[in-house]
This record gives structure tokens, C-alpha cells and sequence, in this order.
């Protein structure tokens, strides 16, 4: 198994400061227009994390103009410059896809102490 | 010069590459061989290097003929032996070794392996063949249909596709892209698929520029 250790630590990001489903992000992802490249926000909460190793995704929801709009990103992609966080909730579920049928004041999350 | 290696493939896992697209990659241990013998018009009738692939573990069961073979070359006996055409050997010599730094990054090579076998498959796996409809009172699921007219020709034409057995047999996957070659740990990885179960030996040979 070395062999396979040592071609996925290489592909594994160690720079991503761990965040928790419930946590509230800014996700910095670089975008590649021709040979510029720039650096776009997705701001809002994680609802989920799913999959070991490289192949590990995140789920990120936010509300943007009244409709909802997610976008999954994997975990160790080099086009991930940073994830930052707003803030921390306390949740009681690993995937709070729940939140997809609510809105408004039903859709907030308790901060964390 | 060799133009190839033989390898073992270790496994698959996923990656990302400049652009931040993931790509699937396939761990190899590539290498090293040793050349056992140098094949040529006069004596053998073509020309080709036969390389062994040196692995940790010996022959165990070393037969006199064996040992004869190997011992032209001054090398310990290997367990995979195979050969690669080569039409100018150049300063080859028998017992030279061969690293995985003769392939480069963002090369391309065919990679020829014996595919995993499937068993006895019908022919909607074997030939893609459409099947019928599962449910709604289908009565026609996975079988094969007509095999052919009655009384003319009154036999199956030759060719005809059905079911059989399917895998276990020679497969090249052609350019794959090298995406990283360390000779320190003999490792190689390739963007994409490899025919065969882990575990497998593989020939790895560089795809020739069109």
C-alpha cells in the first residue's frame, strides 16, 4: 500500500483549515478565464462532507436572491485557494439537506459557545 | 534503446491536475528490468530485448534451463520475463537495468495487460446487445433473440455474436498520459484506467509519434 500512500499524500491538500458541517464559509475558488485567473467567493453554510481520502467533497448552500443554490466542491482541489470561516454552529446531523424545505428565519443555524 | 518497462499495477485512485480537474490515476510499480537477452535477425529471426521485472521476492522453483538462460546475462533468475521489439538495440547490453526515468512527464504510452475476467457473460455485457423491457408484462429480458433463419440455412452463421466466456485476454490501453515517474520508488502513474486486477503485470511502451 506504500506506493499508493505516497502518490495520494501528494494530491492531498494539508492546508485547508478543518471546518464542520453547520460552519458558515467563504469558499475562495480560483477561476481560469483564457490566461487570467481570478479569484471568486461562494459564501454560505456547509450542509454536508462525504468521502474519505481524495475523493472527500463538501456541500455548500446559500441563498442567493430568494433561490437556493448549492455547489459541491472536492475537498483537495488545487482550484480551492482557501476556505474560510465565518462562523461555527451547533448542528445534531452530519447532512442538513433539511434545510433545503425551509426558509427565511426557519433556515438559521444556533452558533456555537 | 528499451522502450518500455514491465510493471505491477498497484491501484487507482484519483487526482488533480494543473488546471484543477480531477483526473483518475493509476498507481504503478514500473520497473526495474534487466535485460536478459538481446534477440536478433540472424540467430532468432527478429530483433527484440527480452527483460526481466525485478521484484523483492525470488524464484522459488529454479529449473537447470533457467538457470542457464539468466546466467548469460549475470543477473538473478526473475519471475515475469517478457521482450520488446526493438529494431536498434544501440549500446544495450545483456544485465544493463531499466528505471521508469525513460518515461517523462506528460508522455504518452500503451499499456498492455490481461483484462479481468468476467466468466460465462451473456450478451447484453459481452456485446452490448439492448435487451428488452424488465417490467410492463415484458416477457423478453436479457436473451439473445433470433440466431438466424429456419430451413435456409438451416445452420448458425459463423460470427454470429452470443454468449461466452468474456475477459482474461490481452487488452492494450492506448495513450495514456505519464503523470508522474519516480525512479526513487520505481512508481509511475498514469492518467486513466489499466486493463487487469491489482496485482496485475502490465507492459508499459512508449506510444510511437504519429
Amino acid at each position: 500500500m506504500s506506493l499508493m500512500q505516497l502518490v495520494e499524500d501528494k494530491q492531498k491538500r494539508t492546508d485547508i483549515e478543518p471546518f464542520g458541517v453547520g460552519d458558515t464559509v467563504k469558499v475562495h475558488v480560483i477561476i481560469k478565464e483564457g490566461d487570467k485567473e481570478r479569484v471568486q467567493i461562494f459564501q454560505g453554510d456547509v450542509i454536508a462532507k462525504r468521502g474519505r481520502g481524495l475523493d472527500a467533497t463538501f456541500t455548500v448552500r446559500k441563498i442567493s436572491f430568494g433561490i437556493g443554490v448549492e455547489k459541491i466542491f472536492p475537498l483537495h482541489s488545487k482550484s480551492i485557494k482557501k476556505v474560510e470561516i465565518v462562523r461555527s454552529t451547533k448542528v445534531r446531523r452530519a447532512k442538513l439537506y433539511y434545510l433545503r424545505k425551509l426558509k427565511g428565519k426557519a433556515a438559521r443555524l444556533r452558533e456555537d459557545k | 534503446m528499451l522502450e518500455g518497462l514491465i510493471g505491477k499495477k498497484i491501484g487507482i485512485t484519483q487526482g488533480f491536475d494543473e488546471q484543477g480537474n480531477a483526473v483518475p490515476l493509476t498507481v504503478i510499480q514500473a520497473g526495474p528490468c534487466t535485460v536478459i537477452q538481446i534477440k536478433s535477425t540472424d540467430k532468432d529471426g527478429y530483433r527484440a530485448l527480452q527483460v526481466g521485472f525485478v521484484e523483492g521476492r525470488t524464484v522459488k522453483t529454479q529449473s537447470k534451463a533457467q538457470l542457464g538462460h539468466f546466467k548469460k546475462s549475470g543477473s538473478p533468475l526473475t519471475p515475469v520475463l517478457r521482450e520488446f521489439r526493438c529494431d536498434d538495440p544501440g549500446e544495450v547490453k545483456e544485465g544493463d537495468q531499466f528505471f521508469v526515468d525513460i518515461f517523462k512527464v506528460g508522455e504518452k504510452v500503451h499499456v498492455t495487460g490481461t483484462s479481468k475476467g468476467k466468466g460465462f457473460a451473456g450478451v447484453v455485457k459481452r456485446h452490448h446487445f439492448r435487451g428488452g423491457g424488465a417490467s410492463h408484462g415484458s416477457m423478453f429480458h436479457r436473451a439473445p433473440g433470433s440466431i438466424g433463419a429456419s430451413s435456409y440455412p438451416s445452420r448458425v452463421v459463423r460470427g454470429l455474436r452470443m454468449g461466452g466466456h468474456m475477459g482474461h485476454e490481452r487488452v492494450t490501453t492506448r495513450n495514456l498520459v505519464v503523470f508522474q515517474a519516480d525512479k526513487d520508488h520505481n512508481l509511475l502513474v498514469l492518467s486513466g484506467a489499466v486493463p487487469g486486477p491489482n496485482g496485475g503485470y502490465i507492459l508499459i511502451q512508449k506510444a510511437k509519434k504519429s
